[in-house]
């Protein structure tokens, strides 16, 4: 995987499918449509496991979505969405949540439940989905917010937090299960410098730590860059190009070039779809 | 000319198809929801901390303005109700016509419709907000169904709010009309009481008054919620949201009234 590869030759393409046993989630031919209009295209991706695998792209490029799809929200209008060998679309509701008590997920703005205090929300999956009894819930508690630097934190509600714990507090929630995998939905998003780093790390130690494996869906190039394992960029609901981290920043190819370097344009266009500024302005009004 | 009134006609023809289609798919969606959170309310119940808490915020924190309220409107009532009464020589029956009045009508329909404004809108305002927050997403996505975990505890607390709610509605009006009654104007206080006391029966009349509350009680607390959960997750799809929640519920509640009190006293011109 030194080289970024295109769509057509991406190093998980179908045809040289890697060990089921050693992905965690595969999408096979996914093409999604909200109405008529088309999201996703053909999408073909793979996330081994133990991984951190980034999804980049503009917004509005259908990475969300693809989140979407693997948590089972949607379902593909074609191809097949398999997480832990299970496919996800097929899955009767029982099962779809068997299976989400597997995931963690981080939302954009960290989607705290404001009625509850920190150490409460992170309770949460535990209190819903286990037996245990309150001191091993505070115990266990206290170690996720340990682990995220927030321990002093934990009588706080979430409207006392600045966007970065509040961001760190979600991380927790998400791993409150020790989850086979977490997704993260834009985790770096109008965040300070320093939180941003923060949060960087702390994905890439927690994933190592409990060998979870991670999808991350960002924007934002340099930070992914530092932490994840592969990349994939979508565009406009399609795979335009994969690589490492390395062969990415070593890469060419003019959508990553763009993409890395920040270019207002290029294969991204600037301006969206519109009929010739002249023949709009002469247009009557009415 | 009339290529353009042709156009404009199927035009609104097309708006009225789409508005028609758009309300009776809304209806069904709504329906469906309903059954949903029915077949979820076990949930709601195995872990009565959450409804409980419901009922507080619904029940309890509704109390001042239904108190207060019901206290203004027994006064008005024994005010106009003497007015009228005594025109006919009929002054001591004040009790019996403002406990009748209370019970039967006012308590159940005057409460549902505080009880809209401001139970109904809160509980629609907050689900709409939990949805544009996306807590409900990342509820659905710890595997925990925002239907059984927040939208069922709420829904149930509505509905066994407003029939106490209404109850005492109707009690502060009875209080406030003995007090304009007997205290102001000086009516016999054992001719108030006995009028009621003889007038006033537990079957029909308290009765209906209950079925009513209920009815209104599970009407404004199914749109409330089904509102909030179908908010457009915007500012301005919660805010909508929550307008409907109380416009349609008030209406309801007439309308509902209307349809009870003709079956209630369908003997009444025969």
């Amino acid at each position: 995987m030194s080289a970024v590869t295109s769509a057509s030759d991406a190093v998980f393409a179908p045809a040289r499918r890697m060990d089921p046993s050693a992905a965690a989630i595969e999408l096979v031919d996914v093409s999604f449509a909200y109405d008529k209009r088309p999201v996703l295209q053909g999408i073909t991706m793979t996330v081994p496991r133990g991984k951190i695998v980034a999804i980049m792209g503009g917004s509005g490029g259908g990475k969300t979505t693809i989140l979407r799809l693997i948590g089972g929200q949607l379902k593909p209008n074609s191809g097949n969405v398999l997480v832990a060998g299970q496919s996800v679309p097929d899955l009767e509701p029982e099962a779809l949540y068997a299976l989400r008590r597997r995931f963690g997920m981080l939302f954009q703005f960290g989607a705290l439940f404001t009625d509850m205090s920190v150490f409460e929300n992170i309770a949460f999956p535990m209190r819903e989905h286990t037996e245990l009894n309150e001191e091993l819930i505070r115990d266990l508690v206290l170690m996720k917010l340990h682990a995220v630097g927030l321990r002093g934190a934990a009588a706080m509600m979430p409207t006392e937090l600045s966007g970065g714990m509040a961001r760190r507090v979600a991380l927790a929630r998400a791993i409150a299960l020790d989850p086979m995998l977490v997704m993260y939905d834009e985790p770096f998003a109008g965040l300070d410098p320093i939180s941003l780093g923060i949060i960087g790390q702390l994905i890439r130690r927690l994933n190592d730590a409990l060998g979870t494996t991670s999808v991350v869906v960002t924007h934002d190039v340099y930070e992914s860059l530092k932490i994840v394992d592969y990349m994939y960029f979508v565009s406009e609901g399609r795979i335009i190009a994969s690589g490492t981290p390395e062969s990415v920043r070593a890469s060419t190819d003019p959508f990553v070039r763009q993409f890395v370097d920040g270019a207002p344009d290029g294969p991204v266009r600037f301006h969206y779809p519109a009929p010739p500024f002249r023949t709009q302005l002469l247009a009557d009004v009415s | 000319m009339s290529a353009e009134l042709a156009t404009g006609v199927f035009s609104w023809l097309r708006r009225l198809g789409a508005t028609v289609t758009g309300t009776v798919g809304k209806l069904g969606y709504a329906s469906r929801f309903l059954i949903m959170v029915l077949v979820l309310s076990p949930h709601a119940f195995r872990r009565l901390h959450l409804t409980l808490r419901e009922i507080y915020f619904a029940g309890v924190l509704s109390l001042v303005i239904i108190l207060m309220s019901g206290l203004f409107v027994g006064m008005v009532l024994s005010l106009q109700g003497y007015e009228v009464l005594s025109r006919y020589g009929a002054g001591e029956q004040l009790g019996i016509m403002v406990a009748l009045s209370l019970v039967r009508e006012l308590g159940p329909v005057v409460a549902g419709l505080l009880f809209a404004s401001r139970a109904g809108s809160a509980i629609t305002a907050e689900i709409g907000l939990m949805k544009t927050t996306e807590q409900l997403a990342a509820m659905e996505m710890m595997a925990v169904d925002p239907v059984a975990r927040v939208v069922a505890p709420r829904f149930w607390g509505g509905v066994i709010s407003m029939p106490l709610l209404a109850a005492l509605f109707s009690a502060m009006g009875i209080f406030g009309a003995y007090i304009v009654g007997v205290r102001l104007i000086g009516i016999d206080a054992g001719a108030f009481w006995g009028q009621m006391q003889a007038g006033v029966d537990f079957w029909p009349d308290v009765t209906n008054g209950i079925i009513k509350s209920v009815v209104f009680g599970l009407a404004v607390s199914i749109i409330s919620v089904f509102e909030g959960y179908d908010a457009k997750p915007t500012a301005e799809g919660v805010s909508s949201a929550t307008t409907r929640t109380v416009v349609i519920s008030s209406l309801a509640i007439l309308a509902l009234d209307f349809v009870m009190t003709a079956f209630m006293f369908r003997g009444i011109g025969a």
